[in-house]
């Protein structure tokens, strides 16, 4: 399995990135830990006549803070995620997802930014995004702009990224002392993506639901957010029939499509089933 | 065809100089034109892990890297191991322990036990497993793997070790 032929350009700074994508335009596919791209390419789903490799672009790489944000560099690996100290500490939600994505070779390889950008519902950084509610920094020929990950995800495969952009940062809020987080993943094996997923970050208050997100991945066109299910939960005590109740609601949004991981009526069952737990372990996780 | 280009890397500690076409994967020039055919060509869709070399100090399935990724890369295979006809505590390990049967996923699994044991000398049970887990194996039901790692880790950490298989003569006595 070859790809079809293409020219490699290995830009040094993210200025002579965005001049070479400005220059191929369609012709050209960003290349970051490679882990969906190059498959594709070898079974030719797709066949830029350009690859851009943003691997050798040092300032898209680290995770620092500034001020009440944590700002990661969209080159960031997934096991630069899984080890960092700051994340472990600030913001585990994300440590956990990223230890339930592949295996650990492609998490030496795939990235943040990557994830986030190709758009796919299967992959499990977009809910994880819409839970911590991030913004991503998009650099265009014309300077950067901030968009949050709530409207990003546009269809599948189609995000806000503009042709000609590169995502060059990922911002998430620092999580406040006590908040609950979880992410619930039901996958058949290592290496396969979520049948069905939840990313669920809440704070709880004298007993009661202060604040919820709930996303789901890889059972609708693009990660959803279960805004229903977060309305009906704030300000209730989160006990079974609550969180029943918001399961319930979260399922009521999903439309995955039929496949070997199962067709859409167990998909939507699993979503709900994936949703209860993760309301349940953020809760034991969250500050009463 | 486009147009090739050339790339230096170093190859278990020799420096190569290659000229390949963009589109050429790491694992073919590998096997082909460097005659390394110690890491292999499994399912060439990166789930295995037959073909894991560490490139940079990271474990990578070099079915899924271009070779033009490799400028100014540090690459070890299967083949750095042995030195002067000795083998490597890791290497050691998987005979000592079993940790193979039919040997398709054996450098592979070296490999990548290489590099997780240089990030985590003294690795669980359980971290073995989650850690090991980009390598397939069809034979051994990864049991004495975990142990071909534990006994290598034990080696690489200068503590005795014994082989939890005894050898025909003792197991006679």
């Amino acid at each position: 399995m070859i790809p079809r032929p293409f020219e490699y350009h290995a830009p040094r700074s993210l200025p002579d990135a965005l001049a070479l994508l400005s220059q191929f335009g369609d012709e050209a596919k960003l290349l970051a830990g490679g882990h969906s791209l190059l498959p594709m390419m070898k079974l030719r789903f797709a066949e830029p006549a350009h690859l851009i490799d943003l691997g050798h672009i040092a300032e898209l790489k680290g995770i620092r803070q500034e001020g009440t944000e944590i700002r990661i560099g969209a080159m960031t690996t997934e096991n630069e995620l899984i080890w960092s100290k700051l994340l472990q500490e600030k913001v585990p939600l994300l440590v956990e997802g990223a230890r339930l994505i592949s295996d650990p070779q492609v998490r030496y390889k795939g990235t943040l930014g990557g994830d986030i950008s190709h758009g796919d519902p299967g992959n499990d950084h977009p809910a994880i995004m819409l839970a911590l509610d991030a913004s991503f920094v998009l650099a265009g020929p014309g300077g950067e702009r901030v968009v949050p990950a709530d409207g990003y995800f546009l269809g599948t495969y189609y995000t806000a990224l503009e042709p000609g952009e590169i995502m060059t940062e990922i911002r998430i809020p620092v999580p406040a002392a006590g908040t609950g987080w979880n992410y619930a993943k039901l996958k058949r094996k290592t290496g396969d993506f979520a049948t069905a997923a939840a990313a669920v970050s809440l704070r709880l208050k004298g007993g009661t639901v202060a604040d919820v997100r709930i996303a789901l991945t890889n059972v609708g066109p693009t990660a959803l957010k279960a805004r229903e299910a977060e309305d009906y939960l704030r300000g209730k005590a989160p006990d079974e029939a609550a969180i029943a109740e918001a399961a319930r609601l979260a399922m009521s949004i999903c439309e995955p499509v039929t496949d070997l991981r199962g067709d859409t009526e167990y998909k939507t069952a699993m979503a709900g089933e994936m949703t209860r737990r993760a309301l349940g372990v953020a809760c034991s996780r969250a500050a009463r | 065809m486009s147009k090739k280009q050339m790339v230096s890397f170093k190859l278990n500690d020799k420096e190569v100089d290659m000229v390949v076409e963009p589109r050429e994967l790491l694992i073919h020039t590998l096997r082909e034109k460097l005659q390394h055919t110690g890491p292999h060509i499994g399912c060439e869709t990166s789930h295995c892990g037959a073909c894991t070399v560490d490139m940079n100090g990271m474990s990578v399935k070099s079915c899924t890297v271009l070779t033009v990724q490799c400028q100014d890369a540090d690459v070890k295979t299967i083949e750095g191991f042995a030195q002067g006809g000795e083998l490597h505590a890791i290497q050691e390990g998987f005979m000592q322990e079993h940790g193979l049967q039919c040997g398709f996923c054996t450098p592979g699994m070296i490999t990548r036990t290489y590099r997780l044991l240089q990030e985590n000398p003294n690795p669980t049970e359980e971290e073995i497993r989650y850690w090991m887990a980009g390598n397939l194996c069809r034979c051994t039901g990864y049991q004495n793997i975990v142990k071909a790692v534990q006994y290598a880790a034990k080696k690489l950490r200068g503590e005795p070790v014994q082989t939890s298989h005894p050898l025909m003569e003792e197991a006679k006595a």
